[in-house]
């Protein structure tokens, strides 16, 4: 099959045609106004484990670290009477950030074993923290008594969600073309540099150690905002925000849907939350069996997802990887 | 304090015997494998499900433990480990996931999500008093196989013509190859035998630890902490580490039960960042 070419215009509409088709499923499926919101959740957590694990090319498997730092600062604010939703955001990407730029100083400059490991460790060790402080954080039984005020003072959260998918697709659209707009910056193509061949980016005087640290911090924040949103539009935390099947469930999804491309995370979170929810009356261990499946099919028959698959038939003249 | 510490080098002594294969299979093939665990597993369900049926032997269940996990280990090696050496970690993590879930899920199909049930023979069971202290027989049961594990693989690998293969291609694979060793034959018996050595201490783990499917998982961070810290591709490595690991975790649970979880992980982070190679860094790494 001949590949179809697309001109920069046309790529423009298709980025525009995805976008739209995501907001038109608030009138198409209003019943699944729920399911949909935590789809836009999970596209946005994939995205910012991205700009990590796929641009920088940092090997962590405890991204939910930052998930699970974001939903908690999200949550105790709402909970202690700050129940304005932007701030929370703002509040849960500051920590989340602060966080990673400071666990960064220990990953980047590891191999990627210690990587792993450092990554691995700290998402147990603030599960293990989330666990204990069950009178701060209600431990196992999750947050609960979260009181988000309106969005802007007007839109109040309902039952039906209509308001959290509202507010989830306009955060996650703003945070995704900040995203977009930093990786095609020449922050972004330092850092596809460095991916690609770490010592000829050193040769030619990129302060590679510096720029890797600023991708992590970065992505730590943006899955800050991810978990702060799903604090905010189901006003719960549950402890298994923060624990490592949060971390590997997060990383199938990328995987799925592509790593190193910028509509991976989104279409790997469509794809994957919409069949859970099809399965989802199935036993937990079958579901758990054909994750495991799918993971040992997914390396052992070539990476690249579904975008990969794409961008086999689909070429494109601008390069949007 | 005497027994704190005895308890806690009985613990080490089964990472260690569980952990011991890892630091092979990372420092020899460079494989980062998570589902090591696994093995162990499947190790420590044969040997149960062995003993509870057909009323073997424990001796004869360890063996048939070792035997079980040797063999999915040399078949997983097979199919799929022996097209990933030189894979991207991130593909080497993907697919030690998929098994770690895979295994989960189908040992809670056969066996449910509980503990097994398992009853230690009676010659293990009770204490014994050792210089005005109660000790646990099965605890001084376990540091003698883990010591004697310990010392045959110490001789294996220093004293016979397969140790110096594996030995001089963890030093460096290409120069191994060119005088005639058989690179991918050795990897695949070194990784059976790891996992053997895994099914080995999950039999042995119990009466202690107590298995259940999801003990992949529990323990993965452990297995990981030992090969780390005491450095991957050595063999006294992994057993200081595992000591230290064993002592400080049982000591952590006992004197301060409030941070106990905690103190593994800030062990673990101050050893990485005071030798980041691991107490005994393998050769080749200065």
């Amino acid at each position: 099959m001949k590949p179809i070419t697309l001109s920069p215009g046309q790529l423009r509409a298709a980025e525009i045609a995805f976008w739209l088709a995501l907001a038109s499923s608030f009138f198409l499926a209003p019943n699944h106004l729920t399911l949909l919101s935590q789809i836009l959740v999970f596209g946005l957590f994939a995205v910012a484990l991205d700009m990590a694990l796929g641009y920088a090319g940092i090997l962590t498997v405890g991204h939910a670290a930052f998930f699970g730092a974001g939903a908690y600062t999200a949550g105790l604010l709402a909970k202690h009477g700050w129940g304005e939703p932007f701030s929370g955001l703002l509040a849960a990407l500051v920590v989340a950030g602060a966080l990673g730029y400071a666990l960064s100083y220990l990953i980047v400059r590891g191999a990627d074993l210690t990587r792993l490991m450092i990554t691995i460790g700290v998402c147990m060790l603030l599960a293990e923290l989330a666990n204990r402080l069950s009178g701060i954080t209600g431990g196992s039984d999750g947050l609960q008594g979260m009181e988000v005020q309106p969005v802007l003072g007007i839109f109040e959260f309902d039952l039906f969600g209509r308001t959290a998918f509202g507010y989830a697709f306009v955060v996650v659209l703003a945070m995704f073309l900040l995203v977009r707009l930093v990786l095609r910056s020449p922050f972004g193509l330092a850092l596809r540099g460095i991916h690609d061949n770490r010592k000829r980016m050193l040769a030619i005087g990129s302060p590679v150690e510096s720029r890797l640290r600023m991708a992590y911090g970065f992505s730590a924040a943006v899955a800050g905002v991810a978990g702060a949103l799903l604090a905010q539009t189901t006003q719960f935390v549950g402890i298994e925000s923060i624990g490592f099947n949060r971390s590997a469930e997060i990383l199938i999804i990328l995987v799925l849907g592509g790593t190193g491309r910028l509509y991976g995370g989104l279409v790997g979170a469509i794809v994957y939350m919409l069949v859970h929810d099809w399965f989802a009356d199935l036993n937990p261990e079958y579901w758990m069996f054909w994750l495991g499946i799918f993971l040992i099919a997914a390396v052992m028959l070539g990476r690249g997802g579904i975008m990969g698959a794409l961008s086999r038939r689909v070429r494109t003249q601008e390069h949007i990887r | 304090m005497e027994v704190v510490i005895f308890d806690g080098v009985a613990y080490g002594m089964l990472l260690f015997l569980m952990a011991v294969g890892l630091s092979i299979t990372m420092g020899l093939m460079n494989f980062v494998n998570l589902a090591h665990g696994s093995f162990a597993v499947v190790g420590g369900y044969t040997a149960a499900v062995l003993m509870n049926q057909t009323g073997l032997s424990y001796a004869a269940a360890l063996a048939a433990a070792f035997v079980a996990a040797a063999l999915m280990g040399a078949v997983l090696e097979f199919v799929f480990y022996r097209r990933l050496y030189r894979a991207h970690p991130l593909d080497q993590v993907l697919l030690s996931i998929g098994v770690v879930f895979v295994s989960i899920a189908s040992l809670t199909y056969f066996f449910g999500p509980t503990m097994l049930a398992f009853n230690l023979p009676a010659g293990l069971q009770g204490q014994f008093a050792f210089a005005g202290l109660k000790l646990s027989r099965y605890r001084l049961f376990l540091i003698v196989a883990g010591v004697l594990v310990l010392a045959v693989l110490l001789l294996a690998m220093g004293r016979t013509r397969y140790g110096a293969m594996v030995r001089a291609a963890v030093d460096n694979q290409r120069v191994a190859g060119g005088t005639g060793i058989h690179v991918q034959r050795l990897f695949f018996l070194t990784f059976s035998l790891g996992c053997g050595l895994a099914g080995l201490g999950g039999a042995l783990s119990l009466g202690m630890l107590g298995l259940e499917p999801s003990f992949p998982l529990k323990y993965m961070v452990y297995f990981l902490i030992v090969v780390c810290v005491g450095g991957a591709g050595t063999i006294t490595g992994p057993f200081v580490a595992a000591l230290l690991v064993g002592i400080v975790d049982v000591a952590g649970k006992y004197y301060l039960p409030e941070a106990g979880a905690f103190l593994i992980y800030v062990f673990m982070i101050a050893m990485l960042l005071l030798r980041p190679n691991g107490i005994v860094p393998k050769k080749g790494i200065a």
